[in-house]
């Protein structure tokens, strides 16, 4: 030991020896929560992450990060809901990021430059029948075969694609970007059988000695209502004018058709009739706006291309060419009751669009299946039984959106995955939700949302050419860039910068940072100048 | 006069706005964003929790490193800085620096900057720094002086608004309304009173030196622009840099940034810069806010909003904000005709 002067302990030329980490009495961690708009995603995609990558223009790592979840990017990014978007923190600063547009650049940007999906894992020897090739079948296919198991897809139509091509019109949803998406699972090596109804799925299984089994047969069957009608009348259901309008087998409905519902079926059966022939194609609703089960989205559209709607109306008869209209009225508890009072209404043609239901009579011999309210009962892992049937998509209950039935795909994939390794699948723990107050949002810049372009309402007629433009490489990385990385480190360095103590250490790439807790004094700037609230004080263990 | 060139960042993300950002151009980042940077004021320092001023000190004196590439000696004057950092025989400096006494900092650093000339260190820059009290009061003759000679010294003041380190007395600096050892807030007038104090950024430009400028630790970039800048110019020059103080403001320790921010945003504290006597740009206040968001996180201004509160007296202290705004130009909207160059937001 050096002589050191009297009542003096430390060397001459340093403060190091003074651990000012002592005076603590809490300690900043770094911590990553979850954004709001994972958790928000049906289809479970770690949008933050994969916008992390688009931010950055690495827009093929960007698409690789969100294709480990959903296989459908350029689908999901023309006809998803994008409840990400509604949870989406940017909402409280300007608007939400346009993540739906990002994705639909980023899911076009890999079928023009055929970019593959990753290759399956290694054959686990498992074989899996998947009944329905509509979102959640494909979805299962895709997740099942990266787990390396074996699958057999049987759909009882000529093509694959379920709702997503005979529900969707092609104006949301082109039908080469739908085929491209879809031959690409496919091209993993999945086994196709088209034209194949499946009555018994328990003999279906014996016999193809499938280890398990996963329903996603879908809502098929359109709810009817009897109206009584002259001879003459013209009456079809939705489901069916949808899907021969998709198979190019297009039925006439003459000049003014009216449509029977309110949800978004039924206004992609009006959207449809005049894109046709109809000249006039209006919806008849016995609710009010507020309580239509259509996305608002898709009933501004249609009122923009000349869709009118009779709010609070009942069909009561349909004679040759004209129909009755009971107007009706909401009652306290806001049911639409009678009112007696009638008018009339020109109609070539009525389509019901008033449901639909799964058809589960290929269930009837198997045991120990729940069936409730029409649809299958499962557990988190989208189990139906105890020994190996699977099901998901519009056959379980949900609110029965194509995303859904993606997110529905990838559980029971999982699902399936742990079944055939003999064990139950457990729930992962999620973090803390990163709302908006864990953010300080004075270091974003102000940035307003990108438009996506739009086809003029004059050029929708006549044609099924796709409405909503895509981004082009620039504007799409700047709405990436709106991304206020929620919950997560974007590395910005405010950590690092204002700290009084120099008390953090940059870790440079990406690797973050770590605190050095011999000189952090716990004063918490860190915390609070963090943008994205991805660290958090915890009390000292004194 | 020399114009600047600031582009302003294009968006990415955080922008210019965050300390760095992985997005941006190496040289677009901050001094502070740098894993290497110097540490000029090193870890194992006794500043308070949460110090304002060890922040602006290593701020400005890591951009001055850069600006000189290393060939800087700084002189402070006697305070907190000097207490917290040099208690005998530590250092917490890890640049060539220079003890002096509370009223004399202008003083010696003068004869550093002759004694660099005579040697023929002509690449050897200095700077003198000192709190609010050793700035505008105690070194206040020996300052005047200095810019007077325009001998080519950058001061630095790091203005905390009252002698902090001897247990928070009033200073020129501290603003009306705030309590103080020496201020209490007690009577019908509660603490500090109206109408005093010095404004030292304007009787620095008064001086008609080269640069005057302004700045706070809530908005970094443009802290370090302007050191830089002040770098490239010789003579006399002075850089006033607020710094919250969490004890004797009775802020949060976690607060400091944000009630520097907000100092900013409320119009209160003006952030420009000057050549030559004349105001050649400010900083604009993005997300402008009312005087209470400042005064209310702060315990010094307790007095006016404790019962029925003083909404007189903060009527007159966003009165103040007000003028700053007016005069300023300090909202986007607002062009004053002197304004000649943008400061990159």
């Amino acid at each position: 030991m050096t002589e050191l002067p009297f009542a003096i302990t430390l060397e001459v030329g340093s403060s190091h020896a003074n651990r000012t980490g002592s005076w603590r009495v809490e300690r900043p961690v770094y911590i990553d929560r979850l954004p709001p708009c994972n958790d928000a995603c049906p289809a479970g995609e770690n949008i933050q992450q994969w916008l992390y990558h688009a931010e950055s223009g690495a827009y093929e790592t960007a698409w690789r990060q969100l294709v480990v979840d959903n296989p459908f990017p350029a689908v999901m990014g023309r006809i998803c809901y994008h409840p990400c978007e509604t949870a989406c923190n940017r909402v409280q600063v300007d608007e939400a990021v346009g993540i739906n547009a990002i994705e639909r650049f980023l899911g076009d940007l890999a079928i023009e430059r055929g970019w593959a999906l990753p290759s399956p894992g290694v054959d686990t020897g498992k074989r899996v029948l998947v009944v329905g090739a509509g979102p959640s079948g494909l979805s299962v296919a895709y997740h099942l075969r990266q787990l390396g198991h074996q699958v057999h897809l049987v759909d009882a139509s000529e093509k694959l694609g379920g709702m997503m091509r005979y529900g969707i019109p092609a104006y949301r949803l082109p039908r080469d970007v739908l085929d491209a998406e879809i031959n690409r699972i496919i091209d993993l090596g999945v086994d196709v059988r088209l034209n194949h109804t499946v009555h018994d799925i328990e003999r279906e299984r014996r016999e193809g000695g499938f280890d398990a089994v996963f329903l996603g047969v879908g809502a098929q069957l359109a709810r009817r209502v009897a109206i009584p009608s002259g001879d003459s009348a013209r009456i079809l259901d939705a489901v069916s004018y949808l899907h021969q309008v998709a198979d190019d087998n297009v039925p006439l409905l003459g000049r003014r058709v009216v449509v029977y519902g309110g949800g978004d079926t039924a206004l992609d059966a009006a959207r449809t009739a005049r894109r046709l022939d109809a000249t006039d194609a209006v919806i008849v609703y016995r609710r009010s706006r507020e309580q239509m089960p259509a996305h608002d989205v898709e009933l501004e559209e249609a009122l923009k291309e000349g869709i009118t709607v009779r709010w609070l109306s009942t069909i009561s008869n349909f004679e040759g060419d004209h129909l009755t209209i009971e107007k009706m009225r909401l009652n306290d508890e806001g049911f639409p009751v009678p009112t007696g009072e009638f008018e009339e209404l020109g109609a070539d043609a009525v389509v019901l669009a008033l449901g639909q239901d799964s058809d589960l009579s290929l269930l009837e011999h198997v045991a120990d299946i729940a069936i409730d309210d029409g649809v299958v009962g499962v557990s988190t892992s989208m189990s139906a039984t105890s020994d190996g049937v699977f099901a998901g998509g519009d056959a379980v209950p949900s609110e029965r959106t194509a995303t859904i039935a993606i997110g529905h795909g990838k559980r029971a994939a999982h699902g399936i995955d742990a079944y055939l390794a003999g064990h139950e699948l457990l729930d992962s723990p999620r973090h803390e939700l990163a709302t908006f107050d864990h953010l300080n949002t004075w270091y974003y810049s102000d940035a307003e949302r990108t438009r996506r372009p739009e086809l003029e309402i004059a050029r929708r007629q006549n044609n099924f050419e796709e409405i909503v433009g895509g981004l082009n490489e620039e504007n799409a990385l700047f709405e990436a860039r709106r991304c206020l990385s929620c919950g997560n480190c974007f590395e910005c360095d405010n950590c690092y910068g204002v700290c009084p103590d120099n008390a953090v250490i940059k870790l440079g790439g990406t690797q973050r940072y770590e605190f050095n807790y011999d000189f952090c004094k716990g004063c918490g700037i860190c915390v609070s100048e963090c943008p994205c609230g991805a660290i958090e004080m915890v009390p000292e263990q004194i | 006069m020399i114009i600047m060139t600031r582009q302003p960042v294009h968006f990415y993300q955080v922008g210019s706005f965050a300390v760095g950002n992985r997005l941006l151009e190496v040289s677009d980042r901050t001094v502070q964003s740098d894993p290497q940077r110097f540490d000029s004021l090193d870890s194992g320092h006794r500043a308070c929790q949460g110090c304002g001023e060890a922040l602006g000190a290593r701020y400005a004196l890591d951009a001055a490193m850069r600006a000189t590439g290393g060939q800087l000696i700084a002189v402070n004057a006697t305070g907190c800085l000097e207490v917290f950092s040099t208690p005998y025989p530590e250092t917490s400096w890890r640049i060539a620096w220079l003890h002096s006494l509370f009223g004399n900092a202008p003083a010696v650093a003068t004869g550093v900057a002759a004694a660099m000339k005579v040697k023929g260190m002509n690449d050897v820059r200095v700077v003198a720094q000192a709190g609010d009290g050793g700035t505008v009061d105690i070194g206040f003759g020996c300052l005047s002086g200095m810019f007077e000679r325009n001998d080519d010294v950058l001061f630095i003041c790091y203005d905390n608004e009252a002698y902090m380190n001897t247990g928070v007395q009033r200073s020129g600096a501290t603003p009306p309304a705030a309590r103080t050892a020496t201020t209490e807030a007690v009577g019908p007038e509660p603490g500090n009173v109206f109408g005093q104090g010095k404004d030292m950024p304007r009787l620095a430009m008064a001086h008609g030196i080269s640069y005057v400028a302004t700045a706070t630790v809530a908005d970094l970039h443009d802290l370090e622009n302007k050191v830089e800048h002040a770098m490239q110019l010789h003579g006399a020059r002075y850089l006033h840099i607020l710094v919250p103080c969490p004890l004797g403001w009775g802020s949060a320790s976690c607060d400091t940034i944000k009630v520097a921010r907000l100092a900013q945003e409320t119009g209160l504290f003006p952030v420009f810069e000057a050549e030559n006597g004349v105001v050649t740009g400010v900083s604009k206040i993005r997300h402008r806010t009312s005087v209470e968001s400042y005064l209310s996180i702060q315990k010094r201004f307790r007095h006016l909003f404790a019962g029925s509160g003083r909404p007189d007296i903060v009527a007159r202290i966003q009165a103040m904000a007000d003028q700053n705004i007016a005069l300023y130009g300090l909202l986007a909207e607002d062009a004053p005709a002197e304004i000649t160059r943008e400061v990159s937001a």
